[in-house]
Order: C-alpha cells, then structure tokens, then sequence
C-alpha cells in the first residue's frame, strides 16, 4: 500500500479540499467555529495552564470549547509544550485518528524552535516540520488569558476558513512523511482490530 | 394524519430537547459560577459533528447507528407528548419499554463491531446498569399498572388530573415517584451513575470511537432517549396535562437532574448495582405493596 492509499482510507469533502468557499461551506465553517472539543496531548509544563483556563476563572466553555476523551472526537489537538522524538511518534498517532477538519495548536517556544531544549538529542525542534500546525502561543509558557486568546483566533479562522493546515497535511502527506521517518525510522498505524 | 402529527412531535421534540440541553449547560454553568456557553451551543455541536467526515469500522458499526437513533425515534412517536397522542391507543407502557430497548441495543451491538476494548468494557457497565435501574423502577410501575387496570400512559396520566394536583403520583405515591426519580438519573446515564460513559476512565465508553457524522447521530439519539425518559416520569408521575403544562413539568424535572449532576461525584460499576438494590428497590416493594393490600395513594 502507497502513502497516498492510507491516508485516503479516510474520507475526505473533496469540496473541502478546494481553496475557494462556496456558500454551504461558509455555513459549515460557522458551525466548526463556534464548536471546538480539544484533545490536549499534555506532554510538557505547558499543560499547567490549562486547568486554570477550563475551570471557573477564565472558562473556556463560554466558547464552546471543551475536553474530549478520544482523538475520533476531539476538532482540535493541543500540544502543550516540549515534544520528544517518542513521544513525537504518539502524537502522530492521535492526529491521524482524529477526524477530518482538524486543526493543531501548539504551545510554548518548545514547539516553534525547541525552546531550551533546543539542542538535546532527545527532543525534536520545529513542530511544524512533522505535523501541519495552524497557530502557535508564544510564551514560556503562555498564561491563561494568551491561551484563551489564542482560541478566539483560531475560532474567527476557521469562520472565515482560514486554519488550513489539515488540507496542507493531506496535500503535502509525501514531505511530512519523509520528515517523519527520517527522525523516528517507520511511522505506521498499528490497527490490532481489523488486521 | 397520525403520520403528520408523530412527524411533527418529532420536529417539536428536537427543537425543545436541543435548545434545553443548551440551558441546562447554562444552569451547570452558574453552579460552578462560571459564564457558561449560549444557549444555542447543543445546536452547534450537533451540526458540527454532522458536517463533519467519519470513518466506518465495517456494516455492523453502521447499521447499529442506524437502529439507535431509528428505534429511539420510533419510541418518541408512541408517548403522549403533553395531551397530543400520535397514535390513539398504542401509547402503551410496555410498547414504550419494549422499543426503547431497540435503540440500547442497537447502540451496543455498533460499539461492539468497533472493536474498541473501551467498548466493550462501557457497553458492558451500560447493560450492567440497566438491569439495575430497570428492576425497582418496573416494581413501581407494575404496581400502578395493577391498581389502575390500564397500561395506556395517557390514561394513567389522565387518572391523575381528576383531582387536582394533590392528585399527581408525586404526592400520593411518594416513594414510588422517589424511586422513580433515582431510576431516572440512572436511565439518562448523569452524573452520579454514569458509569458506562466515564471520560477520564474509560474514555466516554461505548462511545469511544465514534466521530463525526456517527457521533452526531448518536447525540440525537440520546437527546430523543432524554425526551422519552423524562416524559415517562411526567405522565406517569406528574400527572402529563396539556401541552403547555407537559413542557414546564418537563422543563422542572430536567433542571433538577441538572442540579443532582452539577454537584456530584461518579459511582464505581458494582457500588451502582448494590445501590439500585439496597434502598430503592426495598421502597419500591413497600411501595407497591401498600398499593395493592391497603389501595392508598390510588385515585378513583
Ligand atoms: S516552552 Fe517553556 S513552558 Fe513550554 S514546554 Fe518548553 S520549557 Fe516548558
């Protein structure tokens, strides 16, 4: 089976794909915008800050957003900070589970250039070399008011259908997929169910 | 014309259900002081889930989808939605009972053909609850059924009106209507017995690995669950009444659940099972014998 084939086992609008929008999809891109359900990956300090954005003070549910326990749920994956080379390789995992149109935030200077893990042998530096992310949150690491800031962004973004990054990953699947092996050896799906 | 009127209870429902579950986000909202989403969130999140893309795991996982929400639908038909009756003389308890099993099993029978070990172990716990809260809740029901004679909800709803509200089950079955009440958190699957979903257990149970457009059914499918579930404790505790008063009855009920999930904590599996078994079911048998030996609490 090619690279092509397995990512297209999953379904795909091809008129999702297309760069113009036509009318059903402004309404769709509505819809996606004011419902976000997130997966965070906690991998790093970043992490921290969460609890106190969903909670009381800051309240993240008062932009629909909310935690989802499983990938095949969840629209929007977090990576809260430092991502190294193993755990890279779950990460890829839960984002090829997650369902078509998903979008990625990444936390902290881990994520943009390595951070202060910059030059560890364990740790990758640029996110974005492996997997497709549409925003970043600057800070090490951001406070709670940059994170639901953050989310507003990404919010009007995917209203007017601007957060693209999953198109991107699909187009692009070949360069991803080469970044990916060249840091962990094989990338695979292990699917032990309907082997 | 009974086709047109079933249709449009199910338009009225959806509307009504989707919309309250959006308050009731609001209502658990002010309860842990926070601001809450708007009302028209549930709307948002439904549509979303159906425009988004989904996976199948193969027919069984796709037809069970189907079944859940088609035989929860169909139930929807056959209860008495304030005084409107789709279907003269088929809006049966049993009737009621019986299809609403279809949409659980339907749902079990579709998580099981994921293949996820999280499915299994939720459906599990979920068919373990039922045979939990089924059980004292029936004892109730029998018992009113015997009394009275009928099995037609809308007939034991309509018992209830001829004397008022003293007359409602509420007040003169009180320890049935408890029981049914404690039945009725466990049947909407609420905090505290929602063991068979268990995000930070189990992640979400039978649930686990359904996403976009067969997660947005299944959301449907517990919103028309929700509508049967509580309605069955309006009409046959509180007594039904017309449309309007059927929608604030609903409307009070719903909110107290609401309260009950926003404070508490989740039962471990076999601590829900010893608890349907101790206290409600030994009320339930009191309950029931005082209706048949001594007639009290019957309205003639
Ligand atoms: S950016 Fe800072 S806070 Fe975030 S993971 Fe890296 S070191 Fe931790």
């Amino acid at each position: 089976m090619s690279n092509k084939d397995q990512i297209k086992e999953i379904n795909v609008f091809e008129e999702d794909l297309n760069d113009t929008i036509t009318f059903w999809e402004k309404i769709r891109n509505i819809f996606r915008g004011k419902s976000l359900w997130m997966l965070h990956y906690c991998t790093g300090c970043g992490a921290v800050e969460l609890p106190p954005t969903m909670t009381a003070r800051f309240d993240m549910e008062r932009l629909g957003m909310g935690p989802m326990a499983t990938p095949r749920q969840a629209d929007v994956l977090l990576v809260t900070g430092y991502l190294s080379v193993k755990t890279l390789r779950r990460v890829i995992y839960t984002y090829e589970q997650m369902m078509f149109p998903k979008y990625l935030v990444g936390f902290g200077s881990c994520t943009i250039n390595g951070g202060i893990y910059y030059d560890s042998y364990a740790v990758i530096n640029r996110l974005d070399y492996y997997l497709p992310v549409d925003l970043y949150v600057a800070g090490c690491m951001p406070r709670p008011e940059a994170i639901m800031n953050t989310f507003k962004t990404l919010e009007n973004m995917i209203t007017k259908g601007e957060a693209n990054g999953w198109k991107k990953y699909v187009e692009n699947y070949e360069w991803y997929r080469e970044n990916q092996i060249r840091s962990l050896g094989e990338v695979y799906v292990k699917d032990e169910f309907h082997e | 014309m009974s086709y047109l009127i079933a249709f449009s209870i199910i338009i009225i429902g959806f509307l009504w259900q989707v919309s309250l579950d959006g308050v009731q986000r609001k209502v658990t909202a002010k309860v842990h002081r926070r601001v809450g989403p708007p009302w028209y969130q549930a709307f948002m999140d439904i549509f979303k889930t159906l425009s988004k893309s989904s996976i199948s795991h193969g027919f069984i996982y796709d037809f069970g989808v189907m079944m859940a929400l088609g035989g929860t639908i169909a139930t929807l038909m056959f209860l008495p939605f304030g005084n409107i009756v789709a279907f003269e003389g088929l809006d049966n308890f049993f009737v009621i009972v019986y299809l609403l099993a279809v949409g659980s099993l339907g749902m079990a029978m579709s998580a099981s053909g994921s293949g996820n070990a999280w499915a299994g172990i939720g459906i599990m716990r979920a068919l373990t609850q039922m045979l939990a809260y089924e059980v004292p809740f029936m004892i109730v029901v029998f018992g009113m059924i015997h009394a009275y004679g009928t099995s037609s909800l809308s007939e034991l709803a309509h018992v209830q009106q001829m004397n008022g509200i003293l007359g409602w089950h509420i007040f003169t079955m009180p320890l049935g209507a408890i029981v049914a009440f404690i039945s009725l958190l466990g049947m909407l699957t609420k905090v505290p017995f929602d063991t068979p979903i268990a995000p930070a257990e189990i992640a979400s149970g039978p649930m686990v690995e359904y996403g976009g457009k067969h997660f947005g059914m299944l959301i449907l499918q517990h919103e028309f669950a929700t509508l049967v579930e509580v309605g069955l404790f309006v009409n046959l505790f509180l007594g039904g009444g017309n449309l309007l008063e059927y929608l604030i009855k609903y409307f009070l009920v719903y909110t107290l659940v609401t309260l009950i999930y926003s404070v508490s904590a989740r039962f471990r599996v076999e601590n829900v099972v010893t608890y349907f078994y101790r206290v409600p079911i030994i009320l339930s048998l009191v309950q029931t014998a005082i209706v048949i030996f001594t007639g009290l609490g019957v309205n003639v």
